[in-house]
């Protein structure tokens, strides 16, 4: 049973139509790469996924489970992660306190109240600052830190719940080449732990770390498959090479 | 930035979280007004103790407002229902225990305050802010003209006359005795507030206050922590109304309405929300500037304090508190950051150059 299946996605936005039944199946441990040209409908479709928006047609369906109409609150205590194409993080908290914000996120309210887990995340949120390079800017109000180190911060809050499926849109947008591989190296160790899907521009970037690909046009599935598969359409050459 | 040089930002940072300016006001405030009985004339006492009650009030908006997002016009709903229940209480019952009369006004608080959070905060879409704002000063002024119009509620007249609250055989009358009760009131209800912002609720708070919408994305219930915050503030406003009604010997139908809800909005705004001292100050400022104003400029006092109201609101828009208080100490810290850097900036590898902004 694949992780997650969306079937016959639709969305309108008054006379606009952003998805037209698009189908996506991603399974457990698969990293799947969403590409497509600008308004193609990567981002609307992982909102849908996340609950940001609902889908005017069609099911969503997460490990086993009918999510199409769900609130994002509880997706995401369901496992599921959304890091969103604008960098979202808490501008005024410090980078230690948006990373506490994200882990402590399911905790019951009588621990949040009573802080029961203030101590012993402690180390958990030092350890993941770490991980993404960050620790050093603990202190600092994520306003003070650089877009780069912003997205990194954003993609290890999403991660903090430790979910099943972690959805990523546009991670390494606005970042330098070198920025950018090292994104991809933080990337390829949580593969081990859960899904991926990735929304991105930078197609070398995609090749390198995902095992699918799906390919959006005008919100339709153009192709979906392995990346040589995907990199050897006809189809999707013709987009790229005409309208990309 | 060479790691040799300059202190980092982490350093910076840190040191700059140790100037704390909120705890030496609160320290100073607490002083103040330990000692102020033993020095003020009797009827200033009174005046004073009036204050205290509506600070815990103007506290229980900026919990709400300052801390949870909720634009809130029906703090004096809260209040003045509670007012209106420990009046009837004494009036019709007889019943003037403070181990009564407080805990009641406190349970009407909350449960009046949960019936309306739980129509406007828990419908299957979350509210709009002007939705809020909207329902609760439709509330406030439902209650208003409720009052005015219910004899048994005493019609446009109140209930006048309500009976001294009593502790055992002793009468809590207004002085000294009432001061310090709404004086110890006010300080344990602030604790209580104080520990609630600074935990890891208050770390929710913050978040939600900060980007609603995101944290959602956590797997925070928003709208539940909000209704809680809505919930907890109407309490305290609740035991604010108690207190009122006991110490001014009366109630009316201005003390749930649309007018004083809006005064404790005003109070709040003029000292500085998100700070919960800040409230308090608000209410102090106002208070005691008016009554001098009153005095001094008996025509056109209140033209005087709008107008000071406004200047304070357009170019202090973080209140009187903002004059001493930096927005880093206002949002606050809620973890532990590490005050020495960690491995990975202290080996200060090329990784780590290239990552520093």
């Amino acid at each position: 049973m694949p992780l997650l299946e969306a079937r016959g996605i639709k969305k309108a936005f008054a006379r606009l139509t952003a998805l037209n039944g698009v189908d996506l199946t991603v399974a457990e441990n698969e990293f799947h790469g969403l590409i497509g040209p600008n308004g193609s409908g990567k981002s609307t479709l992982m909102k849908c996924v996340a609950g940001a928006e609902i889908p005017t047609e069609g099911t969503i369906r997460f490990a086993g489970r009918d999510i199409t109409a769900v609130p994002p609150a509880e997706r995401a205590r369901a496992g599921l992660s959304l890091k969103f194409q604008i960098t979202s993080v808490l501008p005024a908290l410090t980078v230690y306190d948006n990373m506490l914000l994200a882990l402590q996120a399911q905790n019951r309210l009588s621990n949040l109240i009573f802080s029961r887990t203030r101590g012993p995340l402690h180390e958990r949120v030092l350890h993941t600052l770490d991980q993404f390079r960050l620790a050093d800017r603990a202190s600092d109000t994520a306003a003070e830190i650089s877009h780069g180190q912003q997205q990194w911060l954003e993609i290890a809050m999403a991660l903090a719940p430790e979910p099943r499926l972690l959805l990523l849109d546009e991670p390494t947008g606005g970042m330098s080449l070198q920025e950018r591989r090292l994104t991809g190296e933080l990337l390829i160790p949580i593969k081990r732990r859960c899904s991926l899907v990735i929304v991105e521009h930078d197609l070398d970037f995609i090749r390198d770390i995902c095992d699918v690909l799906t390919v959006l046009d005008q919100g339709s599935v153009l192709e979906s498959g392995t990346v040589a598969h995907v990199q050897n359409s006809h189809k999707v050459q013709e987009v790229y090479l005409t309208r990309v | 930035m060479s790691e040799g040089s300059a202190p980092s930002p982490a350093y910076r940072s840190v040191r700059q979280s140790r100037r704390q300016v909120i705890p030496i006001v609160e320290l100073a405030l607490l002083t103040i007004f330990s000692v102020l009985p033993l020095v003020l004339a009797d009827y200033l006492t009174i005046f004073i103790t009036r204050v205290l009650i509506l600070a815990l009030l103007a506290l229980s908006f900026d919990l709400v407002w300052g801390y949870a997002g909720i634009l809130s016009f029906g703090q004096a709903l809260f209040f003045g229902s509670a007012g209106y229940g420990t009046a009837l209480l004494a009036r019709d019952l007889g019943i003037t225990s403070i181990f009564i009369v407080l805990p009641a006004s406190l349970v009407i608080g909350l449960f009046v305050s949960l019936a309306l959070g739980g129509f406007l905060l828990l419908g299957r879409h979350p509210p709009t802010t002007i939705f809020v704002a909207l329902g609760t000063l439709t509330g406030s002024y439902a209650a208003d003209r409720l009052a005015r119009g219910w004899y048994y509620l005493g019609g446009q007249n109140g209930i006048p006359a309500i009976p001294t609250m009593t502790a055992g055989s002793y009468a809590v009358v207004e002085g000294p005795v009432f001061y310090y009760l709404a004086f110890a009131t006010l300080v344990l209800v602030y604790l209580l507030c104080r520990f609630l912002v600074r935990s890891q609720f208050g770390l929710a708070l913050a978040g939600m206050r900060e980007q609603e919408a995101r944290i959602a994305f956590f797997g925070y219930r928003v709208q539940q922590l909000k209704a809680i915050v809505f919930s907890l503030a109407g309490a305290i406003a609740g035991l604010a109304g108690g207190l009122y009604a006991f110490h001014e010997g009366f109630v009316g139908p201005t003390m749930p309405g649309v007018v004083f809800s809006t005064q404790i909005v005003l109070y709040s705004l003029f000292g500085g929300v998100g700070t919960l001292i800040g409230a308090v100050i608000g209410v102090i400022a106002v208070e005691i500037v008016s009554f001098w104003l009153a005095d001094n400029y008996q025509q056109v006092w209140p033209i005087i304090l709008g107008l000071l109201l406004l200047l304070i609101i357009l170019f202090r828009p973080s209140g009187l508190i903002g004059l001493v208080v930096s927005e880093r100490e206002r949002v606050g810290t809620f973890g532990h950051p590490p005050r020495t850097l960690p491995r990975i900036a202290q080996e200060g590898g090329e990784e780590d150059q290239h990552a520093a902004p």
